[in-house]
C-alpha cells in the first residue's frame, strides 16, 4: 500500500510549476526538503495529501503513519523532487524533533484562518525556523480553510471584530477540531493582518483551501520558484541523507525501491 | 495522557528510543515521556549555551566561539562502523534516510609518545611500523586464519575452539608478541582494557572481522578511516528513531516530569504525571527515572575541548585516537575524537576535541587524562567532567520495569546495541529480528 505519486502520471499535472514544453533528456531531479509545520488540526497533512494525490477527508484523522510523500513538480526545465515531511503527530504534544525541520530546503507553516490562536503558534514556528534552520530557507506561511468563509465573505463585509475573539479560543481542545463539523465558522485572522506579517518576515503568504484544492498547487509553485536551485544542486551532491558524504563518494545504505514513509500496521486504537 | 498503552519508555536517550521504534513497528502502542524539553537525555548533542549552563553556571559562552546554536556537543562521545549493529538497524529500519553521514578523516593510535595512523586493512597492516617485522608473518596467518574460519567447518579451526579457548590462547597459537596484541586488541577490536584476553576469544574475533570488514567498505569508497558519523552531532540518532516510532502511532511527550512509578503488589501499573496518569503493561527507562533500582558500576571520565587547530600530528578536520593503556601506564584505554565543521558540529575554524577514560583513582580528573591533553595542543577552552555509570539491578520479568544501562566509555555503540537487543529480549519474550521494513 503507498500512496507515493507513482513518478509517470502525474509529473507535471498537479504539480507543474511551469507547463513549458517537456524536455527530451531530463536531468537527475534536484531533491528538495520541505516540512510541514503548524498547530494540530489545521490542515497540514489534508493540503499534502490536496497536492499529491489531489484528494480531500472530510474527517482526517490526527497524523499518524503517513508522514513523508513525494511529489514531482517543474520548473522551467529543472525538475524538482519535493519530499513532503509531515510532523507524523510529534507535534501534538508540542515534541517535534528539531532534526526534522533543521535541514529543510523549505517549510510551509500553516495556521487555520478561523482560528486565530493557530497563526501565534505559525509565528512561534517561524521564529524556531529562523533560529534553528538554514539561513537561505523558503518559508511559506498559509492561511488553511478558505473554503470555510468563503460564503459568509460574499455576502458581508469582513469581521473586523473577530480578532477580539481569538483568546478565547486558545485552549479549546484541538483534538475536537479532528471531529466537530465545520460549517459556518467565521474568520478570525484577516488576510491584510497575516500578509502584513509575513511581508515584514520575508515570507511567501498565500491563503489556500485543501479542501477545494485553491492556492495549494500555487504554495509549492511559489516555493519552487523562490529556492536557490543551483545551491541546493550543488550541496546535494556534497551531501544526502541515508548517504555517506566522503567528499569524493556518497554510499548509499538505503535499499532501493521504498519512497513513501507508511505505516503499514492494521488497526490501531489510537 | 490519561490512557492505556502497551509500554511507557522514560528518557529519549538511544537505548529508549530504538526501542521505542521498534515496538511501534510491531503493533504496539508507545507512550514516550521526558523530563527535559529536548531529545536525548544523556545521548542528546547540545549547544554551547546549554554547554556553558552545565559546566559553567549559566555563564554566557565568549562570543569569541561565534553562534551558539551553530554547535552540537556530544556528551558521550562515539563514532559508528559501517559493519556493527546500530548501523544495520538504522539501515533495516529505514532510520537511515532521516540523517546524513560523513566519514572520519583519518583514525590513529598512540605509540611510545607519538600517534601512528591505524592501518585500516589486514593487508595496511602488515606495512605498517606498528607490527615488527619478526611478527608481520605471524600476524599474517591469523588474520587468514581469521578470514577462512567457519563455525561449521572444523577444518578450519586448526585444533582452537574460538568458543572455548581464550584470546591469549589464540594469540599465543600464532606466535603474537604484546605490541601485535595491543594493536590488534585495542586498535582494531577496541577492548578498553586486557580483560578480553582471559575471556573466550570468539567475541574478540567477531570484533575484528566487524573492523575489517568496515575498513574493506571504506577502502571502497575512499575514506581514509572506517568509521563514520552523523551531521549534526550524535543527538540526532535517538531523535531520528523517535521519528520512526512517531509515524508508527507513538505518542511523545517532552518537557513532562515523572512524578511517580506506580506498582501494584510489585509490579508495574502506570506512571503519573501531576494529575495525570498513563497506564501500561510495561515501563522502559533509563536508570535516572529510576533511582531505586540501578546500581552505580563506575565512572567515565570526559573532557571536551575547544581548540582553534586541528590535532598536532593528526592534522585532519577529524580525527580519533587511542591511546592503549599501556601506553600511559592505565588500566583502561583513553579515547580521543575531534571534529569539526566539516560534521556540521561547530563553525569554521573551531575544533571540537573530546577524551573520554575510564576513572581510575579518585584524583583530579584531569590528572587521569594527562596524556591526551597534552596531544590535543593548545586549548582555548577546557570542560571536564565525570559521570556515574549505572545499571539495573532487576531484569524486569517479575515487575516489568525494564530499565537500560548508562553508556560506558566505549568509543563504538556496540555495548548499547547488545543492551537493545537483551532487553527487547527480556520485554518480549522473543529474539530481536531484523525485518526489512522496505517490502512494500
Ligand atoms: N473545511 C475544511 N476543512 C479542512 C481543510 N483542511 C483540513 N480540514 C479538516 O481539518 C481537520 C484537520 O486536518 P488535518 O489535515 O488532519 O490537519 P493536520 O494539521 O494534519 O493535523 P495534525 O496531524 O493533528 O497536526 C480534518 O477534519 C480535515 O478534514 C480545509 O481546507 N477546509
Ligand atoms: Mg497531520
Amino acid at each position: 500500500m503507498s500512496q507515493q505519486n507513482s513518478s509517470g502520471n502525474r509529473d507535471g499535472s498537479a504539480g507543474a510549476a511551469n507547463t513549458g514544453p517537456p524536455h527530451s533528456a531530463p536531468a537527475k531531479p534536484i531533491q528538495i526538503k520541505v516540512v510541514l509545520l503548524g498547530d494540530a488540526a489545521v490542515g497540514k497533512s489534508s493540503l499534502v495529501l490536496r497536492f499529491v494525490n489531489d484528494e480531500f477527508q472530510e474527517n482526517k484523522e490526527p497524523t499518524i503513519g503517513a508522514a513523508f510523500l513525494t511529489q514531482k513538480v517543474r520548473l522551467d526545465d529543472t525538475v524538482l523532487k519535493l519530499d513532503l515531511w509531515d510532523t507524523a503527530g510529534q507535534e501534538r504534544f508540542h515534541s517535534l524533533a528539531p532534526m526534522y525541520y533543521r535541514n529543510a530546503q523549505a517549510a510551509v507553516v500553516v495556521y487555520d484562518i478561523t482560528r486565530a490562536q493557530s497563526l501565534d503558534r505559525a509565528k512561534s514556528w517561524i521564529k524556531e525556523l529562523q533560529r534553528q534552520a538554514k539561513p537561505n530557507i523558503v518559508i511559506a506561511l498559509v492561511g488553511n480553510k478558505l473554503d470555510l468563509v468563503a460564503d459568509q465573505e460574499n455576502e458581508e463585509a469582513e469581521d473586523a471584530d473577530a480578532d477580539a475573539d481569538a483568546d478565547a479560543d486558545a485552549d479549546a481542545d484541538t483534538d475536537a477540531e479532528h471531529t466537530t463539523a465545520t460549517e459556518g465558522k467565521e474568520r478570525q485572522v484577516q488576510t491584510s493582518t497575516a500578509r502584513a506579517y509575513a511581508e515584514e518576515s520575508g515570507l511567501l503568504f498565500l491563503e489556500t483551501s485543501a479542501k477545494t484544492g485553491e492556492g495549494v498547487v500555487e504554495t509549492f509553485t511559489e516555493i519552487a520558484k523562490k529556492l536557490d536551485l543551483n545551491q541546493i544542486a550543488s550541496n546535494n551532491q556534497a551531501a544526502r541523507p541515508g548517504q555517506l558524504n566522503s567528499g569524493s563518494a556518497n554510499v548509499n545504505f538505503l535499499s532501493e525501491g521504498s519512497q513513501s514513509e507508511q505505516r503499514n500496521t492494521d488497526g490501531c486504537a489510537c | 495522557m490519561d490512557e492505556e498503552y502497551d509500554v511507557i519508555i522514560l528518557g529519549t536517550g538511544l537505548t529508549e528510543c530504538m526501542l521505542s521504534g521498534i515496538l511501534a513497528v510491531e503493533g504496539k502502542k508507545v507512550l514516550h515521556m521526558d523530563r527535559n524539553d529536548f531529545y536525548g537525555g544523556e545521548s542528546a548533542s547540545v549547544n554551547l549555551a546549554q554547554l556553558y549552563e552545565r559546566f559553567r553556571n549559566g555563564a554566557k559562552p565568549p562570543a569569541q566561539f561565534g553562534r551558539e546554536r551553530d554547535y552540537y556537543i556530544d556528551l558521550i562521545p562515539k563514532f559508528l562502523m559501517t559493519g556493527e549493529g546500530l548501523v544495520k538497524v538504522l539501515v533495516y529500519t529505514n532510520v537511515m534516510r532521516y540523517l546524513t553521514f560523513g566519514s572520519i578523516a583519518t583514525s590513529m593510535v598512540y605509540n611510545g609518545g607519538k600517534i601512528y595512523k591505524v592501518p585500516s586493512t589486514p593487508t595496511e597492516a602488515l606495512m605498517s611500523s606498528l607490527v615488527g617485522i619478526l611478527q608481520k608473518n605471524k600476524a599474517r596467518s591469523f588474520f587468514s586464519y581469521l578470514q577462512e574460519w567457519r563455525e561449521n567447518d572444523a577444518a578450519t579451526h586448526q585444533g582452537l575452539d574460538l568458543n572455548r579457548n581464550t584470546m591469549s590462547e589464540v594469540y599465543a597459537h600464532f606466535g603474537l608478541n604484546e605490541d601485535t596484541q595491543e594493536f590488534i586488541g585495542h586498535a582494531m577490536a577496541l577492548h578498553l582494557d586486557d580483560k578480553y584476553k582471559t575471556q573466550p576469544a570468539r567475541a574478540t574475533c567477531d570484533r575484528i572481522i566487524m573492523y575489517a570488514n568496515s575498513a574493506a567498505r571504506a577502502m571502497e569508497d575512499k575514506r581514509n578511516s572506517p568509521y563514520i558519523y552523523p551531521h549534526y552531532g550524535l543527538g540526532d540518532l535517538p531523535q531520528a528513531f523517535a521519528r520512526l516510532s512517531a509515524v508508527y502511532a507513538g505518542t511523545f511527550m517532552l518537557d513532562t516530569p515523572v512524578d511517580e512509578i506506580i506498582s501494584d503488589q510489585g509490579v508495574f501499573v502506570g506512571v503519573r504525571s501531576g494529575e495525570q496518569t498513563a497506564r501500561a503493561k510495561q515501563v522502559i527507562g533509563d536508570p535516572s527515572y529510576f533511582p531505586d533500582r540501578v546500581r552505580k558500576t563506575g565512572r567515565v571520565i570526559r573532557a571536551l575541548c575547544i581548540l582553534r587547530q586541528p590535532i598536532p600530528k593528526a592534522d585532519a578536520q577529524s580525527a580519533q585516537i587511542i591511546l592503549p593503556q599501556r601506553q600511559t601506564g592505565r588500566e583502561h584505554d583513553i579515547y580521543v575524537t575531534c571534529l569539526s565543521k566539516a560534521q556540521e558540529v561547530c563553525p569554521d575554524g573551531v575544533y571540537l576535541a573530546s577524551i573520554s577514560t575510564i576513572a581510575e583513582t579518585n584524583n583530579a580528573p584531569e590528572s587521569e587524562i594527562g596524556a591526551a591533553l597534552k596531544l590535543v595542543g593548545d586549548i582555548v577552552e577546557k570542560f571536564v567532567w565525570v559521570s556515574d555509570v549505572f545499571e539495573p539491578t532487576g531484569d524486569g520479568t517479575k515487575d516489568n520495569v525494564f530499565i537500560s544501562r548508562s553508556y560506558d566509555a566505549t568509543s563504538h555503540f556496540e555495548t548499547v546495541y547488545d543492551d537493545v537487543k537483551d532487553m527487547y529480549r527480556r520485554i518480549t519474550g522473543n529474539e530481536l529480528v531484523l525485518k526489512n521494513r522496505n517490502e512494500n
